[in-house]
């Protein structure tokens, strides 16, 4: 699903941030992506997204070489993926429903489809009494797990996180952990980013390590 | 298949301990207070719905919306007040230009009969419409009358007014009415004839001229239009960056962001229009009284021009126009600057 050949990228500061990174992720696995930071993580699931291009090598994502897309194909693309981001992203001026619709509405489904899915999705996060709140009413772990349905909601084939328990306590953390797992075994692929190393040897799930931007270990 | 399986191999492994309440701390929700005042549902695909929303942000902050809008009027009026006063002069213009004349000052040797008798062979031409003799008796009574100087004349002994006969020219071009004033001052015991056009030209020339300057105060004025409305959609688009990034992020296409905001820039443009439109009619009708007096002085039965249907149309459907494309080259700009590289 997803396959890295050799991938370099460097910024225009001329940091070499990942050096000739390759690794295939199945359709259907989860992996965890795993370093120190400034390892070269969250550069990777830039790569993915198409937030940025490789200096060298190439990234495809089921099977498309992403060096082909051009400008008006990466909306599309980014459509096929969920996205839950490090400091979970929601816009404080609208409410949690609001704010998980919103991918849908960018696909252009109806508002009361829309309404449907969004529902489901918060169900799955356990949010679904909370839809008319506003995101800023809710705990860390809730506002994280909101940011979890947006990226689920428009069910992508793909659901990266950039360390989505970056700032919550173990217990939490898990928890989040779980709902990942849950979505990887109705068959998303899915790829974390994370530095809570106690948390990933106790999953057991494939882990992909960086070290200064080179793939160390694999499994 | 057997990469499935693993899956769920390992999510069994999970531990039960994992199954905890969610715990909600108040801190988290102390930090920041909520905008609920400004909160608006962001656009769905529907347009009629996109241009609604696009009219409610407007009116979240009507006094700068008022203000835009108000800077949006007046650089539309000024031009639109030059225009229609322009179209008023040239309606005039055109009235008088429909009947130039040519005088011919008849030799002084030329006595009233034989300046009759031109005058009935000149009656004669198809290119002339009318012919109309001032004897030269009448031409005097007629100085005596105006001049008060009939006194001076009694000590000349002999009348110094010559013959002059008007003639109207049918409907021809200028090079014609010219050629024309040229043959008539051929014609035997004519002194002078003179074409009695010179200032209808210098009008249309000075016309002209006026036309030009408010053309290009217009396209200047447009500008204006254009930058203040680019300006007030780039300032409204800074205010949601966050939302466009995210948007971005989860598939939204340039148009999908560009959407709401060439609603935003089209309502400035046609609130603009609209309210520069009250204004030239507003200049319009307190001007009108004057001109109608001033017309009256004329004996001229003269009445303003409004803008016109067709003109007010244009007028809105141009600003609202100049609003899609201020808004579209900046969303443009901010959609280029926030693509990586
Ligand atoms: N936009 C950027 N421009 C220049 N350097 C960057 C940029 N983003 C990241 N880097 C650098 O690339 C390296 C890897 O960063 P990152 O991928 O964010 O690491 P991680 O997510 O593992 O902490 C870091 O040294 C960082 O300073
Ligand atoms: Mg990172």
């Amino acid at each position: 699903m997803i396959r890295f050949d050799n991938v370099s990228k460097c910024y225009e500061t001329g940091h070499e941030a990942l050096t000739n990174v390759s690794f295939a992720l199945d359709d259907g696995e989860m992996a965890f992506l795993t370093g120190h930071s400034g390892a070269g993580k969250s550069t990777l699931m830039k790569l993915i997204m198409l937030m940025e291009r490789p200096t060298r090598g190439q990234v495809f994502v089921g099977e498309q070489n992403l060096a082909g897309l051009d400008r008006q194909q990466i909306p599309y693309h980014r459509r096929r993926i969920g996205v839950v981001f490090q400091n979970h992203q929601l816009l404080f001026d609208r409410t949690v429903f609001d704010n998980v619709t919103l991918p849908l509405m960018i696909c252009g489904f109806s508002p009361r489809d829309a309404g449907r899915r969004a529902r489901a999705a918060l169900d799955k996060v356990g949010l679904l009494s909370k839809e008319k709140m506003n995101p800023i009413a809710l705990s860390t772990g809730e506002q994280q797990r909101v940011g979890i349905a947006r990226a689920i909601v428009h069910k992508p084939q793909v659901l990266l996180a950039d360390e989505p328990t970056g700032n919550l306590d173990p217990q939490l953390s898990e928890e989040i952990m779980r709902l990942f797992l849950e979505f990887n075994r109705h068959g998303t692929t899915v790829l974390i980013a994370s530095h809570d190393m106690g948390l990933i040897q106790r999953m057991r799930v494939r882990m992909l390590s960086l070290k200064q931007g080179r793939l160390a270990a694999d499994g | 298949m057997a990469e499935q399986n693993n899956r769920r191999r390992g999510a069994q492994r999970l531990e039960p301990k994992a199954k905890v309440a969610v715990k909600r701390s108040a801190s988290a929700t102390s930090g920041r207070k909520p905008r609920q005042a400004t909160a608006l549902r962001y656009d769905s695909d529907n347009h009629w719905q996109t241009a609604k929303t696009a009219f409610s942000r407007l009116l979240t902050t009507p006094a700068a919306t008022l203000m835009t809008v108000a800077v949006l009027a007046i650089a539309l009026a000024l031009p639109g007040v030059l225009y229609s006063g322009l179209k008023n002069v040239q309606q005039v213009a055109a009235s008088w230009e429909g009947d130039p004349r040519i005088a011919l000052y008849m030799e002084l040797s030329v006595d009233d009969q034989q300046a009759d008798s031109l005058s009935r062979e000149l009656l004669l031409r198809d290119d002339l419409a009318a012919v109309e003799l001032i004897s030269r008796a009448d031409g005097l009574a007629e100085f005596r009358a105006l001049s008060g100087f009939g006194d001076v004349l009694e000590y000349l002994g002999q009348n110094p007014i010559p013959a002059v006969i008007t003639v109207q020219p049918a409907l021809m071009s200028n090079d014609e009415l010219i050629e024309l004033q040229q043959q008539l001052e051929m014609e035997p015991g004519v002194a002078e004839a003179q074409l009695d056009m010179a200032w209808v030209q210098r009008l249309n020339s000075a016309l002209e001229v006026a036309k030009r300057v408010v053309v290009m105060l217009g396209i200047l004025l447009a500008t204006a239009v254009l930058l203040v409305i680019g300006n007030t959609v780039r300032v409204s688009i800074e205010s949601r960056r966050e939302e466009i990034l995210i948007a971005k992020l989860v598939g939204a296409t340039d148009s999908w962001v560009r959407r709401p905001f060439l609603y935003t820039g089209a309502w400035y443009g046609f609130l603009g229009g609209l309210c520069g439109w009250g204004l030239i009619q507003l200049a319009l009708m307190l001007i009108d009284t004057p001109v109608r007096e001033l017309a009256g002085l004329y004996q001229n039965s003269f009445s303003l021009l409004g803008l016109g249907l067709v003109d007010t149309t244009l007028l809105i459907c141009f600003s609202l126009f100049l609003g899609l494309i201020g808004a579209w080259v900046a969303v443009s700009r901010y959609l280029r600057s926030i693509e990586p590289q």
